[in-house]
């Protein structure tokens, strides 16, 4: 059954969607036959018009921020403003070569001057690199960048990096791909870094330790001084993973707990959409004693006023991507920090936080909550207990589609069985949260009088639940005739 | 109040009565107090939408355009013409405000574009598997780099000196950190160096990787290549501009194992260097090494046709340090820019945007020839961008094309010791036949 065609058998023969203008000169082509295909590639035949009903039919099955409630923990899933996009897509922006000579882009270097310094303040770091291409590109370039410290002081003995078993599943891949190895420590019973186990694990083959906070649980590691001083006291770096950065902005600074690196995910707390999965940027910040290891180039304000590229960086890790950082995506983080100001953007984590602790509080008295603390921005539930045991996390995820909502991170954190992962963000309405705390009680009751329902879900959606385990086993990744 | 947060003063009062706390500031007792920032962040407060507006549109009116300035510059970055229909779709907030799409229920327009995307990205490349984007073609080529080093292959990657520097400089910061040594093969009369690559490959070698069109807008013979590292045991990865394989004989066919490359010039603005899109394409038997997000078809419960993510056992989220690489956020729209922009060129449109880049290319690089300001430094096949050595010095003659509007191209002065006054020229479908005599005669007046 085909209800939906894919867009190459739409093709009819003959059909165009564009016209080309031709040389007016005739000049032959001058690649020699061995050099050229022999058959075309297989690309679709179609109108301009079938490619707008196509491809607008297939948005229509599509669930973005704009559709409803997306409390998708960990993903900051918040509103999209539109001015954003408007000033992002201005040809004075888009239509710019990056080679072109550095006097006609001084603009574009000026925004993004600017947004390094106001990134700087808000994470208390003493230098900011837009050049990452997204959060686990930062991570990656932040983790070298410890690896550079730790080698120009002929220290080549520092080989593994500690991760909490509660952090995100970039940080270990992030750390392995810059070749490190990971120890893992445990989380005590309050969902923070275990100090005894964190303890055990210090000595001088540590780099140094991966940490979000607030973590994963969207609780705030209380005792980060600590442990910051811990790892120093050894001569390990402390790196902060930014995706939690919605929660605290004006209200503390990983450069003031301690961290040395630090990335932002500027497609979670800074409003850049997600794209369906990209771009993102993942800007980086460090504290002075690791500006000489920056990803190069690094954008300089010279004595004139004028900006430029340094690549007179000797001791830079090296270059992470071509040019210079996603430029478009920067605009938007840009024009979205100007647009909330400091005092706006204070306020968006107060309410972030007060939205997941209203959310928290009311569904605790429903579900499971292995941790009974004020949370920050976001909160996880257990999908455990009775009558949820009738159940499974996947079955509530399916029957929330049904009630028109995107459901929360599922089985995330690790350290949390079945876990629901909650996060509203500060662009959600009173009436929203209500309604969907209200179906979260609802299918509550469901679990207890109707399991079924929740097993058969989704039945409201384009599709039904979909057999992952038939697509990995025989992949078909391509269309063929 | 603030226009993107619609809790009221009032709400807010209620709902922290539901939570029992009295103010705001009990929501971050559990920062300790001498963490607490206790001042307001240095900058700026809020502004009105119209206010940022003219505030960005200043800073965005102190750049010049490619609008203003007709661009002759190339070098991974291209000037191709973006059809009105490519930001209609891309605009539509039901593709861009939505996340990765890991719910298949209520994301099929996300998966099945993607589905659509790398069908397109094979039929491009020749090549079995690919996944749903990079972040550029400099990164993809550093991940194929590390599929090549990963487990128990060789210890080095052999990278052509005429492959873009930029790539180069990305290639060897990832393989720094993963003690693997980068070694450049050096070029002769503007290719590859084929016989220099034969001396030095090896058993230790677990990649060649070479660009073509390369650096320098030639093509690469890649046959001999890819043989060459088979018989060494060594992948073999080329980076190519995908446009150019409406006409170039492609990487699959030429029995490379994995392809690479930027393709913004489908449908994505230039953007001062990102976001662009990186992709990767590789062989059947390399499927499984894709990092990132690969989407295949599947059913639903009821037997319908549907796409979802899959193979997501090499991903960070589920494999965490054991993943193939820590990719997680792609370019997914911009995935969907290249998908709408190939649809509505189809088969014969891209044809011709690749015939028509190459004649102009062909056209300019003769009438500059037969000014007798330039001599060719090499006369190797090419696509759309060509270098020439120019009799003047070559900051001195853009200077001057500056002057009549004109950026006449990327001065290759400092990439090597013998290419002083070597300029890349690049010559798109959007080039005039004017703006090439223009062009001209800019130079001829320089006689």
């Amino acid at each position: 059954m085909n209800s939906r065609p894919l867009i190459f058998e739409r093709s009819v023969d003959g059909r165009v969607g564009h016209l080309i203008d031709r040389f007016e000169e005739s000049v032959e082509m001058q690649i020699p036959a061995s050099f050229l295909r022999e058959e075309d590639p297989n690309l679709p035949e179609v109108s301009e018009p079938d490619v707008a009903r196509h491809y607008t039919e297939l948005s229509t099955l599509n669930y973005g921020v704009d559709t409803g409630f997306y409390p998708l923990g960990s993903c900051t899933m918040k509103y999209n403003p539109k001015v954003n996009e408007d000033v992002a897509s201005l040809p004075a922006f888009s239509e710019i070569h990056p080679y072109q000579p550095i006097e006609t882009v001084q603009g574009t270097m000026e925004m993004m001057y600017d947004l390094s310094l106001l990134l700087s303040e808000i994470t208390g770091m003493d230098e900011v690199s837009l050049q990452p291409a997204a959060g686990a590109h930062g991570e990656l370039a932040g983790i070298m960048m410890i690896r550079a410290y730790h080698e120009s002081k002929g220290d080549f003995n520092r080989t593994k990096i500690i991760v909490p078993d509660s952090a995100h599943g970039t940080n270990p891949a992030t750390a392995s791909v810059a070749g490190l190895d990971i120890i893992e420590v445990k989380s005590n019973e309050n969902g923070e870094v275990d100090i005894e186990s964190l303890k055990a694990v210090l000595d001088d083959s540590i780099a140094g330790l991966m940490l979000t906070n607030p973590n994963t649980l969207g609780l705030f590691e209380t005792q980060i001084e600590e442990i910051a001083a811990l790892v120093h006291d050894i001569g390990g770096l402390l790196y902060y993973d930014g995706a939690n950065m919605n929660a605290i902005m004006g209200q503390t600074r990983p450069g003031d707990m301690g961290f040395d690196v630090v990335h932002l995910n500027l497609h979670k707390t800074f409003s850049t959409p997600h794209g369906g999965g990209g771009p993102g940027s993942g800007p980086v910040g460090v504290k002075s004693k690791l500006i000489e290891f920056l990803p190069k180039p690094v954008l300089v304000k010279k004595d004139n006023g004028s900006f430029d590229f340094d690549y007179d960086r000797p001791k830079s890790i090296g270059r992470m991507k071509s040019y210079y950082g996603n430029v478009g995506v920067l605009v938007k983080a840009y024009t979205y920090i100007k647009t909330m100001g400091a005092n706006g953007l204070k306020k968006a984590s107060e309410i972030a936080v007060l939205n997941a602790n209203y959310m928290q509080a009311r569904l605790k008295e429903h579900y499971k909550l292995p941790i009974d603390r004020i949370c920050k921005h976001e909160f996880v539930l257990a999908g455990t207990g009775d009558p949820l045991s009738q159940v499974s996390t996947l079955d509530i995820a399916k029957r929330l589609l049904d009630y028109g909502y995107h459901p929360p991170t599922i089985y995330f954190p690790l350290i949390v069985d079945s876990a629901l992962m909650i996060e509203p963000t500060e662009t959600e309405s009173h009436e929203t949260i209500d309604e969907f705390v209200e179906t979260m009680i609802q299918i509550r009751e469901e679990i207890r009088v109707s399991p079924d329902k929740l097993k058969s879900a989704p039945v409201n959606t384009s599709i039904g639940r979909v057999d992952e385990t038939a697509a990995a086993r025989n992949p078909i990744l391509r269309w063929k005739k | 109040m603030f226009p993107y947060m619609p809790i009221t003063e009032q709400e807010e009062k209620s709902m922290l009565g539901t939570i029992g706390l009295d103010s705001v500031s009990d929501l971050f007792s559990d920062i300790p107090e001498n963490l607490r920032l206790n001042r307001r962040l240095d900058f700026d407060d809020t502004m009105s939408e119209y206010a940022v507006k003219k505030h960005v549109g200043q800073l965005g009116n102190k750049n010049t355009t490619t609008n203003e300035l007709v661009s002759f510059l190339g070098a991974g970055t291209y000037d191709h013409y973006i059809p009105s229909i490519v930001p209609h779709i891309t605009g539509r907030s039901e593709f861009y405000t939505a996340y990765t799409p890991y719910q298949p229920e209520i994301s099929q327009g996300t998966l099945q574009c993607i589905f659509e995307y790398q069908t397109m990205v094979c039929e491009l490349t020749a090549m079995e598997a690919t996944n749903a984007s990079m972040y550029d073609g400099a990164s993809s080529t550093a991940e194929a780099a590390m599929i090549a080093t990963e487990g128990k292959r060789g210890n080095v990657v052999f990278v052509s000196a005429s492959v873009h520097p930029e790539v180069i400089e990305v290639v060897s910061t990832y393989m720094k950190y993963r003690g693997v040594k980068v070694e450049i093969v050096p070029v002769k009369d503007g290719v590859t160096d084929f016989t220099s690559l034969e001396a030095m490959i090896s058993k230790e070698c677990a990649a060649v990787i070479v660009q073509t069109p390369n650096y320098f807008g030639n093509l690469e013979k890649l046959e001999p290549i890819a043989e060459l590292a088979k018989a060494n045991k060594a992948l073999s990865i080329v980076n190519t501009d995908p446009m150019s394989l409406a006409l170039i004989k492609p990487p699959g066919e030429c029995g490379f194992d994995i392809a690479v490359g930027d393709a913004q010039g489908f449908g994505n603005a230039m953007n001062f260097g990102g976001p662009h899109i990186g992709f990767m394409a590789v062989t059947k038997k390399l499927m499984r090494k894709l990092p990132g997000r690969v989407v295949g078809e599947t059913e639903d419960t009821e037997g319908r046709k549907a796409y979802v993510l899959t193979l997501q056992a090499r991903e960070q989220h589920i494999r965490r340090e054991k993943a193939a690489s820590n990719i997680c956020s792609n370019q997914a729209i911009n995935a969907l820019a290249v998908t709408v922009y190939l649809s509505a060129m189809g088969r014969k449109g891209l044809k011709t945007v690749a015939e028509e880049s190459h004649v102009r290319a062909a056209y300019l690089r003769k009438k500059l020839l037969e000014t007798g300001q330039f001599e060719a430094p090499h006369t190797q096949p090419f696509f759309k961008e060509f270098v020439l050595k120019s009799n003047i010095e070559v900051s001195k003659l853009l200077e001057t094309l500056r002057g009549s509007g004109i950026l006449g191209g990327l001065d290759l002065s400092t990439a090597s010791s013998d290419s002083k006054d070597h300029i890349l020229i690049c010559v798109t479908e959007k080039r005039t036949k004017a703006e090439l005599d223009a062009y001209v005669q800019v130079v001829e007046g320089l006689r």
